[in-house]
């Protein structure tokens, strides 16, 4: 199986800081793939060079065979790949719906024209989008709150609006960054049942998270990021008793 | 040439002080100060005011600029200070200045009316010398003097002094300003006293160059200052003095060997080009003031 | 009766043409507010519109419609080449290279002889009637009410709120923004060729940093969050400086002074205590009462 996302040698420096340092890894399609490591691990950076936020200073990315390295965030996500934010990034005034309305934009083909001139067509175009919106909210469990304003929803709610968002536009490839972040085991539970349920259903993952027992759950290859290289990286069991990967999270005894 | 080289230089002298006070507080706020070129104007009518009134120019100019020091204090209680949790604080913070302009541009017009105002006659020598091949005046020769002098005090305010520290490390993050322990508010208000009473000073000084003081003679020179402080760099103190000097340099070039009116197309021409070309000019720096 | 309503129809025609105007030139400004951009060159676009319309039809004897055509597409063509650079730059920065481009239009115009530069050009005929000033505000309200909750709205409200996260999610925002910049530049061209026409006369000093600044006042005052706040503050502070000239003898204050001062206040009572502009009154009075029950 080809790849789907593959990392060469990516590297991105900030000032003198080598955030990401030829990190190398590729996951396949159909998968859930994990990116885990310690705190700064260069971990995020990754997901916003792979999203387009940022340009790699050296190293490239292909997404389907296509080299993605310093294209526009938008163009990045033509092409298929959506994310969500470690610091939950919705539109506070906005309802729950509109929010995943939002995201909707790379797959809804309404005509400018016929909204001008108030054509039924118009009108039934932006019904089924808004269906589309509450049945994605409604695979996420909001069906409840699908009208509140996102700065209402309490901060499970808005990370399962966020994942609910990346949907939307029908990815190929998910980008999640700790959107288990300040969740409690139950919602945690059920953030994990929705990954393995969109993995089914064809979407590929890129996990970022620290809890790792999610990660273990979840993901069927995992890489392991410690100051911006790869230290490890394989199924869950073999990357768990990894020695460097241990040492990472515990510090060198010595 | 020389002549032209001496005049370049006086023009360029207001310029720079009056473009020091709006990039100070754009490096230390990240907010475009549209208030400063009122100040500018009201400290040109304060001074006008006390010569008026028979007090001397040189303790008319010292008191015009501490009266302009003091409003820029009123100034950002009034109108920076209520905006600064604010997501879109700058640009509430510009439109909030914008409003101070108009309520300061308002009191001159009452005040002084609309026609233009001239110092009385002998408020300053009427002598000239003559200096690598052209004519200065005393008056000339003074501003650019009193300008280099604020240059350096400034200067000496902003590296020497423990205010001056205060204000860099706010300019840089306020957060962690705050957490070292410095009093941020306290910090603010000298800096927007350090603007204006420089903004005033290059009001007094150009009402006094140019002999002609009016409620809109900020307006122009406004722009210019816009032009000035994008060139030098937003934020740069040393990018705004040098900026402001070409800028005077240039223009009167272009006064004499393209005609006057050409004169303001070069600063509107350097800033379009430096925006698209280098947004950060000469001297400022590309990065982004966090939090 | 009908005689006094003619009557107070003539007097109040400018006042209510300028309603019409200034609020063409409010929703200008509005557009690329709407996708948080801060552009001010809406004065420069209203002065290429005015003029362009203005020698049309004196100098072409060109039918008006055409004229007001051309007042639009005209400033709309040149917005693309200002904008592509331009709307690369952050906040403040954009603002000022809008405000410089206005400033270059205006000198442009100044040192223009066959425009007889400062003077201005005057005994432009009187094209312009109330209804077809009404008309445009009326098209361009309905067009701008109909994008807002399409898709396009939402990609604008997007930009505004969080321009990477937009970008993340597909939606190209230098040409959303490229686009509401010229529809801008559309409409002040149109309403400055219809400002030509109704005032008989153009000139650049009409056309400066002040009227844009004017501009950028009526669509805050009245409200930038949505489309129709721009016309409040425009109708607002268009009928203010009426109403103050008959109370500013009983002040004892120049009219001129006391309007100025008048609009500053306002502009600082709005940007501090009333952000969303006077559209969002009720809303506010029905938060503080909500706030001041819960503490009851």
């Amino acid at each position: 199986m080809t790849a789907l996302l593959r990392l060469e040698g990516l590297e991105r420096s900030f000032g003198g800081v080598r955030a990401v340092d030829g990190a190398t890894m590729a996951v396949e399609a159909g998968r859930v793939h994990g990116l885990i490591g310690p705190n700064g691990a260069g971990k995020t950076t990754v997901i916003n060079l792979v999203s387009g936020l940022l340009s790699p200073t050296a190293g490239a990315i292909a997404f389907d065979d296509r080299a993605i390295a310093g294209l526009p965030p938008h163009r990045i996500a033509a092409l298929g790949v959506a994310r969500t934010f470690q610091n939950i990034r919705l539109f506070p005034d906005l309802s729950a719906r509109d929010n995943v309305l939002v995201g909707q934009h790379l797959v809804r083909r309404p005509s400018l024209l016929a909204r001008m001139l108030m054509l039924p067509r118009a009108r039934a175009e932006e019904h089924r989008a808004r269906e589309l919106a509450t049945a994605l909210l409604e695979r996420v469990g909001l069906s409840e709150r699908v009208g509140e304003k996102a700065r209402n929803l309490s901060y499970g709610e808005q990370r399962r609006v966020e994942i609910a968002r990346a949907l939307a536009s029908e990815p190929r490839l998910l980008l999640l960054d700790e959107p288990t972040a300040g969740m409690n085991p139950v919602e945690v539970q059920s953030v994990a049942a929705l990954i393995r349920k969109v993995a089914a259903e064809g979407h590929s993952v890129l996990l970022v998270e620290h809890n790792v027992r999610l990660v273990m759950d979840v993901c069927d290859r995992i890489t392991v990021l410690n100051f911006g290289k790869v230290i490890a990286e394989g199924r869950p069991a073999e990357v768990a008793t990894d020695p460097a990967v241990v040492a990472a999270y515990l510090g060198n005894p010595k | 040439m020389g002549q032209q080289i001496i005049n370049g230089l006086f023009l360029g002298s207001i310029y720079a002080l009056f473009a020091l006070g709006y990039t100070l507080v754009f490096g230390v706020l990240d907010i475009l100060n549209l208030a400063h070129a009122a100040v500018f104007m009201l400290a040109s009518f304060v001074a006008l005011a006390l010569v008026g009134h028979g007090i001397p120019i040189l303790l008319a100019l010292p008191l015009a600029v501490l009266f302009a020091g003091l409003l820029g204090v009123a100034l950002e209680r009034i109108a920076f200070r209520p905006l600064r949790g604010r997501a879109d604080s700058n640009i509430s913070g510009l439109i909030s200045s914008l409003a101070m302009a108009t309520v300061f541009e308002a009191v001159a017009l009452e005040i002084w009316g609309p026609n233009i105002s001239r110092f009385p006659f002998g408020t300053v020598p009427e002598t000239q010398f003559s200096l690598f091949g052209g004519v200065v005046s005393k008056l000339q020769l003074a501003i650019i003097a009193v300008a280099v002098v604020l240059f350096l005090a400034l200067t000496w305010l902003v590296k020497a002094t423990r205010l001056g520290r205060e204000v860099r490390a706010v300019a840089e993050s306020p957060r962690a300003a705050r957490i070292l322990g410095v009093d941020v508010d306290r910090a603010i208000s000298a800096s927007f006293f350090i603007s204006s009473a420089l903004g005033g000073a290059a009001g007094v000084l150009f009402g006094l160059a140019f002999n002609s003081i009016s409620p809109d003679m900020g307006r122009s020179v406004e722009l210019k200052g816009l032009a000035v402080i994008i060139l030098g760099g937003m934020g740069s103190m040393p990018g705004a003095v040098m900026a402001g000097f070409a800028l005077g340099l240039t223009e009167v070039f272009v006064v004499a060997n393209l005609g006057a009116s050409w004169r303001d197309a070069v600063s509107f021409a350097g800033l379009f080009l430096v925006l698209v070309l280098r947004p950060r000019g000469l001297l400022g720096t590309a990065a982004l003031r966090e939090a | 009766m009908w005689e006094q309503l003619a009557d107070l129809y003539a007097t109040y025609q400018s006042t209510l043409g300028y309603i019409g105007i200034n609020s063409l030139l409010a929703l200008s400004v509005y557009t690329t507010l709407s996708c948080g951009q801060l552009a001010l060159g809406s004065a420069g676009f209203a002065a290429i519109g005015a003029y362009a319309a203005a020698l049309l039809t004196m100098r072409a004897g060109a039918p008006f419609p055409l004229a007001l055509l051309a007042a639009a597409l005209l400033p709309a063509a040149v917005a693309v080449p200002l904008g592509l650079p331009v709307l690369r730059l952050r906040g403040v920065f954009l603002a000022i290279a809008t405000i410089g481009f206005g400033e270059v239009v205006r000198l442009g115009i100044v040192n223009w002889d066959y425009v007889n530069g400062a003077q201005g050009i005057v005994a432009i005929p009187q094209k312009a009637s109330l209804w077809m000033i009404f008309l445009a505000v009326a098209v361009a309200l309905f067009a701008l009410g109909r994008l807002r909750g399409s898709k396009w709205g939402f990609a604008l409200e997007a930009i505004r709120e969080d321009e990477p996260a937009a970008r993340t999610m597909g939606i190209a925002t230098t040409s959303y923004k490229l686009a509401m910049l010229v529809a801008g530049a559309a409409l002040a061209g149109v309403a400055g060729g219809l400002e030509a026409h109704f005032t008989f006369m153009v000139a650049p000093n009409g056309f400066g940093f002040g009227r844009v600044v004017d501009m950028l006042v009526f669509a805050m005052v009245g409200g930038a969050q949505v489309f129709w706040g721009p016309v409040v503050g425009a109708a607002f502070l268009t009928l203010l400086p009426e109403i103050l000239r008959e109370v500013a003898p009983l002040v004892g204050i120049e009219p001129g002074p006391l309007r100025l001062m008048v609009n500053g206040l306002v502009l600082l009572a709005v940007i501090l205590f009333l952000p969303n502009g006077i559209v969002s009154l009720p809303q506010r009075l029905r938060e503080l009462r909500q706030a001041r029950r819960a503490a009851a």
